[in-house]
């Protein structure tokens, strides 16, 4: 099959580069190419990104249309209002085998989001069911469940033209934080399943960067045994995301947490890489931002090596493997056990507000840092788990768990400075 | 119980109601807001991501609100704002509602400022990104109190 993005993530593999990849995406079509250029100019293994706006997310094409009229800026790429000839234009001249786009969305309704990126010549997007549907809004579950199984078919249908569709999970990110990392990787495992039940035969699995590196290394180790374990047959990788919650304020904070995530990746083995910028706690990065990001977790990867995959079962994997089999027991029919799983409560997500979810249990953050169940509702880990209790909810505690990883950061001027001797090439207020 | 034993409590028996736009999908915003009306005493209505403009109003006029606090981060606050405060002040018997609009309104960061068109569409008052919550716990606490429901 011909070489698309999967196969471009491959063959940096085999090189040994991490491919690093922006969350960029602007209304204008003219910023969207300036981005994808310099994203390619990178002096770093890059994919290009396609982020869309929040209106398309929604499926509101007309507030789209009304934002383009009037000039008002929008927080991401219109794909569906732009349409596929604007869209193969733009890419034009950019997109080559030697630099891939990737389409990414957060929509629960994306039907006409795919019909647009696989008009346009893409394939490779993300999502899932339950990741672009529960922290996205309030479409019912039942109704993304049905929605995704027709766009895995749809992205699916692209292997008749000899390409190589490729869908990423979403499912390792869940509100961004405070979901424990074992039902993150059950999710993101459980989506690509989902994706290869309905044709898709190249996926990746993502895992969002929390609160403590040692647990996340056990999380990531966790994630690629369960792939290896359950995807037989599929072409997989593991996709890093670079701390998706409450970001540092300071640029130093910023680029140490950046760092973290880089060497996350590489001492797993992890394909790739999503940065975050020196913008993120406060507006929509630029480009030149973006490119910084990219060079820096280039560099910092490359200076780190690999770490041996634990011996014997880590508390992570067993908790990740009880929420998987229990959600397949369910029903032969993965979307199915996905939707009957969060009606019983063995899946739920803390904090989510969505209707579908029980909202039973509950995380913290324990005195050494890492992310702990404190109430675990109806989840099938009560062998595994002693929650620890939850108390009171109060605005001011639940603000220090949400800040707790800017805290640490914005509160070590010395962290990037001592990280191996490279710096990001910018000045550091 | 008494009028004036409730005036004791602040805020007793009073109803908020939060929510977000019609584009943005971010809740941990609208779960802090809620906790932090509770304490304030207020009974909270939250009405989650993503809200129609409609459901809303409906909202508004099934709950009759004290003040509605609307919460946006995702950079389309500003838009959906002006289209939220239309249909609000449209309705005859919320054309007097408080309605606090916060948070990230635009994607360009502190400068955006886009408060004046705002508060000319309709909005009682607009918190902008690094203002904190003191704006809004001031102004809640000048809000009349309610008699007894
Ligand atoms: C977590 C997160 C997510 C999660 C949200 C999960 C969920 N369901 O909540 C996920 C991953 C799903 C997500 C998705 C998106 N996100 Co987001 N997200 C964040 C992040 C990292 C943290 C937000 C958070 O949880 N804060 C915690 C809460 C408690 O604080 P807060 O929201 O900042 O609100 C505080 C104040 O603003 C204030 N406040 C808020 N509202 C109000 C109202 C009033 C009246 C008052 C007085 C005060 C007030 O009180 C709070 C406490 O201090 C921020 C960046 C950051 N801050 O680090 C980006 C961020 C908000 N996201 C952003 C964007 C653009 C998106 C997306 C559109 C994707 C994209 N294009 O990048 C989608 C949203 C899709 C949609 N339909 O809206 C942008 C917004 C850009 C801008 N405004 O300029 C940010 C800033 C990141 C960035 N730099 O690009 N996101």
């Amino acid at each position: 099959m011909s070489g698309g993005f999967a196969e471009f993530v491959r063959r940096a593999r085999a090189r040994g580069s991490l491919v690093v990849q922006p969350r960029m995406g602007f209304g204008e079509t003219h910023a969207m190419r300036d981005g994808l250029a310099a994203t390619k100019a990178a002096n770093a293994t890059t994919v290009g990104t396609l982020t869309l706006d929040s209106y398309t997310r929604v499926g509101d094409f007309e507030a789209a249309r009304e934002a383009l009229d009037r000039g008002n800026a929008l927080n991401g790429y219109p794909i569906v209002t732009h349409g596929a000839q604007v869209t193969r234009e733009l890419l034009d001249g950019i997109r080559a085998p030697g630099f891939p786009v990737q389409v990414r969305h957060g929509s629960a309704r994306p039907v006409p989001i795919f019909r647009s990126l696989i008009e346009s010549g893409i394939e490779a997007t993300e999502g899932g069911p339950v990741s672009y549907c529960l922290p996205y809004g309030r479409v019912p579950l039942a109704e993304s469940v049905s929605n995704w199984v027709r766009c895995s078919q749809l992205l699916a249908g692209l292997r008749d033209e000899g390409l190589e569709p490729h869908l990423e999970t979403f499912g390792g990110c869940m509100m961004g934080q405070l979901c424990p990392p074992s039902q993150l990787v059950a999710i993101s495992v459980l989506e690509a399943l989902f994706f290869c039940r309905y044709g898709v035969r190249s996926v990746s699995v993502s895992y969002a960067q929390q609160t403590d590196p040692a647990q996340d290394v056990e999380a990531v180790f966790a994630l690629r045994r369960l792939c290896s374990e359950l995807l037989s047959g599929i072409s997989w990788h593991v996709v890093i995301y670079t701390y998706m919650g409450v970001y540092p304020k300071t640029a130093h904070g910023a680029y140490a947490l950046l760092a973290g995530a880089a060497e996350l990746a590489a001492w797993t083995g992890s394909e790739r890489l999503i940065v975050k910028t020196i913008a993120e706690a406060h507006r929509i990065p630029t480009v030149a931002e973006n490119v910084t990001a990219l060079e820096y977790a280039g560099v910092v990867s490359a200076a780190s090596n690999r770490l041996p995959a634990p011996d014997g079962d880590t508390q992570t994997y067993l908790e990740a493997r009880a929420l998987i089999e229990a959600v397949l027991n369910l029903d032969a029919n993965v979307g199915r056990g996905l939707l009957r799983a969060f009606r019983h409560g063995y899946l739920d997500i803390p904090y989510c507000l969505h209707p579908d979810n029980q909202g039973r249990t509950r995380s913290y953050i324990d005195e050494s840092g890492r992310l702990a169940w404190a109430e675990i509702g109806n989840l099938p880990i009560g062998h595994l788990v002693e929650p620890a209790g939850a108390g009171a909810l109060t605005s001011t505690g639940l603000l220090a768990a949400l800040s707790h990883v800017q805290r640490k950061f914005d509160g070590d001027p010395g962290a990037v400075r001592g990280r191996l001797g490279v710096q990001p090439h910018i000045s550091l207020s | 119980m008494n009028p004036s034993t409730v005036r004791d409590l602040p805020g007793s028996g009073r109803v908020a109601v939060v929510t977000s736009v019609a584009s943005d999908a971010h809740t941990w915003n609208l779960v802090f807001l809620q906790l932090l009306l509770e304490e304030l005493g207020f009974e909270v209505v939250n009405l989650g991501a993503c809200v129609p403009e409609r459901l809303v109003v409906e909202e508004c006029l099934a709950n009759r609100p004290d003040i509605v606090v609307v919460s946006s981060v995702n950079g389309h606050g500003h838009q959906d704002g002006l289209r939220l405060i239309e249909h609000v002040r449209a309705v005859g018997e919320l054309a007097d509602l408080p309605v606090v609009i916060g948070g990230k309104l635009g994607v360009a960061g502190v400068e955006d400022g886009h408060a004046a068109e705002l508060l000319a569409a309709g909005f009682t008052m607009v918190v902008e990104d690094g203002a904190g919550t003191a704006p809004l716990t001031e102004f809640l606490e000048s809000l009349p109190q309610r008699a007894l429901r």
